[in-house]
């Protein structure tokens, strides 16, 4: 099955439709005011009624996220808004569900149900504001903080081995991973977009800053002296390539990825790895998640996006064929099915 | 199939216990039994006894498996304290079972199996048939395993399937002994082995084969019947308390025209009803078994904010999984039904028996002041009217409701005169229109006190809530300090006013009599059986018997006031007594309290009561 296109309907919304009279706290230069921006952006553009979004969300400081979209929306408890978005989608499938979720809420607390979630292939979005450190509790290492960062609670360094978002969505049989920055809002944009048109769980790991506890987390890859050097922005069907000159491409060499200089060595661009997101093999995909600065450059675009049957449809058909082909079409018909015997 | 004795001997009501190794067939064998007993008319209840291992090794006393059924020509309110009549396939099932059965019972044995090898697996150090530890007892020893070989022998069979029939030979033997016709059990046989025919035939020769040995037995020098039941006029069936809790909750889905949503994990002893409730696609029942018990029923919270009936289902550990999400429940006014299956704890405790373990958490183990409705069914049969009941309540004044059974009610089944749904109350949720220009995420209904539910989807009603406090009316995340004392008092009012639309508190027995027995829950049956005896024997005792704990009924302090001396009895260390006692201090609470996760026995009870009475 091909990704559905979304039909772009007559409803006319904007911007506006979609900001609610809550005032924003979170801290001046905080990535998440750029994400709700984009997010603000995106839904007037998806052709969904505006009665049918519901954001969903944990405990965070991205998790007030649903206070300041004028949908329906959810602020629920620590580490259980995928369960909770489970449970909204399969009650209602017409529904178009995000949920929004920072590091620690999403891969320590809530860790278990994101990779639930993934493995069920629940159709909804997953926006992961990843800034590595657990904000709202002001400064303690989160699941994603890199092995030796000093935290209020790793004052010697982080001893712990971080997640990678993207290998653990698809270690977790994923179908969905893209990777965004909070500086980049035409990306984002365009990233949640791609979001939504693709049916199933869909995780987008957004690199957010937090100014206040990790500030300059994604240092490497955002500052302008390094960004070229170190982003690679990738597209289904293209080759990876990146550079300041665009001269620098990923190239696979036996089972792993290595850095080329198209033109050097004989190397020309027939040589690059073209992208493929629809690729079912999850290998490369994995390769490409964990590409990182300084070795690599982080490869920011859908890195995977694969058709599979979702959790949702499967539970609608299973229910619409029990329904046709049951003898028991309601609860009086429950009740006298089996043995029953009669008292004259 | 006519009977050579002509002795008959009219019983009031009977206790048969089957016991056989786990490989046997007992609950088979007991259940076609109920069949029969349905058939004749009797009233009835039945308990299973499991052993807690899956495969424990054959023939040990940990791998026994039994069937009780009590049935009489009154009302049965238990599966019955001991057995008039044990069945025992080989000597573990006789260990295990020596005391549950009456003194004098008939002890029916399949004495192929009493061999040395027999023995020492059971641990028995002796033969109990010869050894005296059976005297005084009606013993028939039956060569069970022989004659059900002599009886398929032309057909060929192999060993291992002939000896799988020989719990029809029991059955059998009980079915001549109570006066049964077998073509009813010869017609299961027709329909569940349809594909077989041998088996269908060789079922058939072995119940036979029982039937007519059973004739022929000398000590065997009369049989029994128990005369109908004067059961109201209607259709029957059998049901245990897992499947009436499901039933309970699909014909609440019906009227109130909501979607059921399941989300659940298993766990002993609550797992059938998630089972259950998975089967039934048919009538739309989206049971979701999340990964574990939290996202049970957070799952549940997001079905409940779309609009659906919204269920999780576990026992005493998932329940305290659930705390933090039963808040969210509890601050976002939420329906939400939360059935508890009780079983003995704490922590693991004892998962395959039954305890009245949760009382003070469910009525206290949240953080903050977290009030919720709580209902405890009181029969098999009543876990069904009580989830309908937790589920109207729930919906109709939004906050979430616990149902509390337990193992014994869950396990256990009873005759259920099948209702119609239609004459069951509506249920009337407070759903919001769409584009009501009055809509406030928590405005209230000035009567119930409950906030609207506007479901997602719905034109012009675009609203967030969540964990964080709300501003009364607005819904908006509010930190005020009057605004947090103001919203307390009201959740825990819109709980109290739920007393408005309950039932008074019955009172079995005279209101001034000098003993009132409290009770609460799944000891229902054991309690009427008790207080009844006892008030035919002319002693002065009643009892009041609690299936609305939270909020309670609103006589509950006139009745208490007119007694002198008060009981309270529990199937754990005192729970409820504590809530008494602080509810209403001013009276005098005594305690019956039993913590071994067995049931209350009627003479146990009898003997505290009369003692009681004598002081």
């Amino acid at each position: 099955m091909e990704n559905q296109i979304i039909e772009v309907q007559p409803i006319q919304l904007t911007k506006e439709d979609f900001s609610s009279d809550q005032m924003v706290k979170w801290c001046p230069g905080c990535g998440d005011h750029a994400i709700l921006h984009s997010v603000e952006n995106v839904f007037p553009n998806l052709g969904i009624r505006k009665e049918d979004f519901v954001v969903v969300s944990g405990i965070g400081c991205s998790s007030r996220f649903p206070y300041y979209m004028n949908t329906y929306g959810f602020h629920s408890i620590h580490g259980r808004a995928a369960a909770l978005a489970t449970g909204i989608k399969v009650a209602n499938p017409k529904l178009s569900v995000w949920m929004i979720t920072g590091d620690g809420d999403c891969t320590a607390i809530g860790g278990n149900h994101f990779i639930h979630t993934v493995r069920r292939n629940v159709d909804f979005n997953i926006l992961l504001f990843n800034n590595k450190i657990y904000g709202l509790t002001k400064g303690q290492f989160s699941p994603t903080t890199p092995k030796g960062t000093k935290t209020k609670t790793s004052p010697q360094g982080s001893f712990e081995r971080p997640f990678n978002p993207g290998e653990l969505v698809i270690g977790a049989q994923g179908n969905f991973f893209a990777r965004t920055l909070d500086t980049n809002p035409k990306h984002m944009t365009a990233i949640f977009i791609e979001a939504e048109k693709h049916r199933g769980t869909s995780v987008v790991e957004v690199l957010q800053n937090c100014v206040i506890f990790s500030n300059k987390a994604h240092e490497l890859i955002t500052s302008r002296e390094l960004k070229d050097e170190n982003q690679m922005m990738i597209e289904h069907g293209k080759p990876l390539i990146f550079g300041a000159k665009n001269d620098k491409g990923i190239r696979l060499n036996g089972t792993s990825l290595e850095i080329v200089k198209i033109g050097e060595n004989g190397i020309t661009e027939s040589d690059i790895l073209v992208h493929n997101m629809h690729e079912t093999d999850p290998g490369v995909h994995v390769m490409l998640s964990r590409m990182m600065p300084p070795e690599f450059p982080v490869a920011l675009g859908v890195i995977r996006a694969v058709d599979f049957q979702t959790y949702n449809d499967e539970m609608d058909e299973t229910i619409a064929h029990e329904k046709e082909t049951s003898k028991i079409k309601n609860v009086d018909d429950l009740l006298n099915s089996g043995g029953t015997w009669t008292i004259e | 199939m006519t009977l050579k004795k002509n002795k008959v001997v009219g019983l009031e009501q009977v206790v048969v216990r089957f016991a056989g190794d786990s490989g046997d067939g007992m609950q088979l064998t007991g259940s076609l039994f109920s069949d029969s007993t349905a058939f004749a008319g009797n009233d009835f209840a039945t308990f299973p006894d499991y052993p807690a291992e899956i495969r424990a090794p054959q023939g040990t006393v940990a791998g026994v498996s039994g069937f009780q059924i009590h049935f009489g020509r009154k009302t049965v309110y238990t599966s019955g304290d001991l057995a008039d009549v044990l069945i025992a396939m080989n000597p573990a099932s006789l260990k295990a079972n020596m005391k549950w059965i009456k003194q004098g019972a008939i002890v029916i044995l399949d004495i192929d199996t009493f061999t040395e090898k027999g023995f020492e697996k059971a641990g028995y150090k002796s033969d109990p048939t010869l050894d005296g530890s059976l005297d005084g007892y009606n013993l028939i020893k039956a060569p069970i395993s022989n004659l059900t070989k002599e009886a398929l022998i032309s057909l060929n069979l192999d060993n291992k399937s002939v000896l799988k029939s020989k719990n029809m030979f029991s059955l059998g033997i009980i079915m001549y002994m109570f006066n049964r016709e077998i073509d009813l059990v010869s017609k299961y046989f027709e329909t569940k082995f349809k594909a077989n025919p041998l088996v269908i035939e060789a079922n058939k020769m072995v119940l036979a084969a029982g039937f007519n040995y059973a004739d022929t037995l000398e000590v065997l020098g009369s049989t029994f019947k128990v005369e109908p039941a004067p059961l109201e006029k209607g259709k029957y069936r059998n049901i245990t308390g897992n499947v009436a809790t499901a039933w309970g909750l699909m014909a609440a889905s019906e009227r109130s025209g909501r979607e059921l949503f399941l989300g659940s994990y298993p766990i002993t002893p609550a797992t059938e009803i998630l089972q259950e409730l998975a089967k039934h696609k048919d009538l739309s029942v989206r049971a979701f078994q999340a990964e574990d018990e939290i996202a049970g029923i957070v799952s549940a919270i997001g079905a409940s904010f779309t609009g659906s009936l919204a269920v999780t289902t576990t026992s005493g550990p998932g329940l305290s999984l659930k705390s933090e999400a039963i808040g969210l429940a509890v601050m976002t006014e939420l329906p939400l039904v939360i059935v508890d299956v009780q079983r003995g704890g704490p922590s693991t405790g004892l998962p395959t028996k039954s305890e009245q373990s949760d009382l003070l958490q469910a009525l206290f183990g949240r953080n903050g002041d977290a009030p919720v409705i709580i209902i405890a069914a009181q029969s098999s049969v009543d876990c069904f009217y009580s989830a309908f009941e937790a589920a109207k309540l729930s919906l109709e004044h939004m906050t979430p409701a616990i149902l509390l059974t337990d193992g014994s009610l869950a396990n256990g089944s009873e005759v259920f005169k099948i209702p119609k749904v239609a004459d069951l109350p509506k249920i009337n949720p407070p759903l919001v229109k769409a584009n009501d220009p009055d809509y406030k995420p928590y405005r209230r209904d000035p009567e119930k006190l409950n906030r609207f539910w506007a479901i997602p989807g719905t034109d012009g009603l675009r609203h967030r809530i969540g964990g964080l406090e709300k501003e009364d009316g607005s819904g908006n995340v509010s930190h005020d300090p009057m605004n947090h004392q103001r919203m307390t008092l009201l959740r825990e009012e819109k709980v109290m006013r739920v007393a408005n639309y309950l039932p008074d508190q019955i009172v079995y027995g005279d209101e001034n009599a000098d003993l009132l027995v409290v009770s609460w829950g799944g000891t229902y049956g054991v309690m009427r059986t008790v207080v009844e005896k006892m008030q035919r024997q002319g002693k002065s005792v009643s009892l009041a018997h609690f299936r609305y704990i939270m909020p309670l009924p609103k006589n509950t302090e006139t009745i208490l006031s007119k007694f002198k001396r008060i009981v309270v009895c529990e199937i754990n260390n005192g729970q409820f007594v504590k809530y008494m006692r602080m509810n209403f201090p001013q009276y005098k609470y005594e305690q019956y309290n039993k913590i071994q996760g067995l049931p209350f026995m009627v003479a146990e009870l009898e003997e505290k009561f009369n003692a009681l009475l004598k002081n």
